[in-house]
């Protein structure tokens, strides 16, 4: 089964792509760009369609999703924590 | 091999300008607020006409106005149309509708309440009525070359899935329809924030390049007159974060998936504006749902692909919206909206190019004459894009 998917292998954040992964999980992943596997431990629950961090991450680091710029980390994120709108925000407006 | 080629064709109705529908609707459409009732009255009288009631066209003026007459004349040139019944409050209004669609030459009348009330206009309105459905019924679908059917796309409700499997699907389908000569479109401008550049770098000529930006930094200006926040909850919406979406660059990176990898943006339109040849075109849009949708229709669109992640219901009273969704969740929790079920992409039990065959396979039987999930359900959302307040 494949728990989360990324699009390109420069990303540091992935696609939770399951109900039910709780902390403690193994993950199976898949870099959809590259059809490559990863995985990762997951630290936390994370809903489906949520995203998992693939590394450690500091404030003022950039996210990268797509192999591309999302916005930036406000918050101390953990490889397998949940990363969402509590550690990351937007760049623009 | 996908399942179009240049060959492939599709039942269609052609109307007397050449344009090529897949639905045969009668619509009573009101030129504004006050005429809904009576419309609404027309299309309750004779089976087989369809109204379509919205809340404007009183006091607009300058470019809001020019608007709202595009969109209305749009809304009623639209090949899925095969005659009109416009009312409105007063005469002068009603005919500008009445000859804009008179233009591609088929059925249309218009009638003015005022000086007569509800009761004789209805009356009036309902013997055109009876006329166009029973003319309109006798109509045949005619096999037609797939490079005559203009296909849209907005996504709603987005999430994670829909830039994963969803938009990608769209997008696969999109680079068979480009090679095909369809007319195609895009926009929702504001949620291109953040890949702007990608979409720039796609665009043909260095002047629809800069048509492009024009269309973008237009709607950034708007963005950054009005706002109090940084959008947060509107753009991306609460939605879209509950389905695991955090940044409008995220969000906006998933949405451009829709538009594939190899067709490049021939042109730029403005809203409701009709393009003028085949390709893919951006329009200046808004980004909800019924908004860009109605935009979609009034352009002349025939079929339109809906990704969504969370579950957007919309439809559209004249534009087949055919749904599209790649998040297992939310296919177990609402399917009886979704049209085409994609999920099977994000556990590699399927690839890209049978996800869009699957997509391109639903748009030949939908055009051909399948009802969509949302016209099966009843969606029939039709909302006008407003610039500014009302003189």
């Amino acid at each position: 089964m494949i728990h989360f998917v990324l699009h390109d292998a420069k990303d540091t954040v992935a696609v939770v792509v399951v109900e039910n992964v709780k902390a403690g999980m193994e993950l199976n992943g898949w870099i959809m760009d590259e059809d490559k596997s990863a995985s990762i431990l997951a630290r936390q629950d994370i809903p489906i369609g949520h995203k998992v961090a693939l590394q450690d991450m500091e404030p003022g680091d950039t996210v990268w999703k797509y192999g591309i710029d999302m916005g930036k980390v406000v918050a101390p994120i953990k490889a397998g924590e949940h990363a969402h709108v509590h550690n990351i925000k937007t760049k623009r407006w | 091999m996908s399942v179009i080629s240049k060959d492939t064709t599709f039942l269609g109705y052609r109307r007397e300008n050449g344009r090529i529908g897949v639905r045969n609707h009668v619509i009573v459409l009101p030129l504004d607020d006050l005429s809904n009732a009576a419309a609404e009255a027309v299309a309750h009288n004779i089976k087989g006409a369809l109204a379509i009631p919205h809340p404007y066209g009183r006091l607009q003026f300058g470019a809001d106005l020019e608007l709202h007459f595009r969109t209305l004349i749009g809304a009623g040139c639209n090949p899925n149309v095969a005659a009109v019944v416009v009312i409105g409050i007063e005469d002068g209004w009603t005919k500008k509708v009445v000859d804009g669609i008179a233009a591609t030459g088929k059925p249309v009348v218009g009638y003015g309440i005022e000086g007569h009330g509800d009761h004789d206009t209805i009356l009036r309105a309902s013997k055109s009525a009876r006329e166009f459905v029973q003319w309109a019924s006798e109509k045949q679908r005619e096999v037609c070359p797939i490079s005559e059917l203009w296909v849209s796309t907005k996504c709603g409700e987005s999430d994670t899935t829909s830039g994963c499997g969803a938009n990608p699907t769209v997008g696969n389908a999109f680079d068979k329809l480009y090679e095909t000569g369809n007319t195609l479109v895009f926009g929702e401008t504001s949620e291109i924030t953040g890949g702007e550049q990608i979409v720039a770098q796609r665009c043909r000529t260095p002047e629809v390049r800069e048509r492009f930006m024009f269309m973008f930094n237009r709607y950034q200006d708007m963005i950054n007159r009005h706002k109090t926040t940084d959008l947060s909850e509107s753009q991306p919406t609460k939605g879209n974060i509950a389905g695991g979406l955090t940044t409008i660059e995220e969000k906006a990176l998933g949405n451009i998936q829709k538009i594939g990898r190899k067709c490049l943006v021939d042109g730029v339109i403005d809203k409701a504006e009709v393009p003028s040849g085949p390709g893919l075109w951006f329009m200046d849009s808004s980004s909800a749902a019924a908004e860009m949708v109605t935009l979609c229709a009034a352009s002349g669109y025939a079929v339109h692909f809906f990704p969504t992640g969370q579950g957007n219901v919309i439809g559209n009273p004249i534009l087949p919206v055919i749904k599209i969704c790649a998040n297992p969740r939310t296919v177990r929790l609402m399917g009886e909206h979704i049209d085409v079920d994609t999920s099977g992409l994000l556990q590699r039990e399927i690839s890209l190019e049978q996800a869009g065959d699957q997509l391109l396979g639903c748009m030949l039987r939908t055009a051909n004459g399948r009802l969509t999930a949302a016209e099966a359900l009843g969606h029939r959302e039709f909302v006008l894009t407003r610039l500014y307040e009302s003189a």
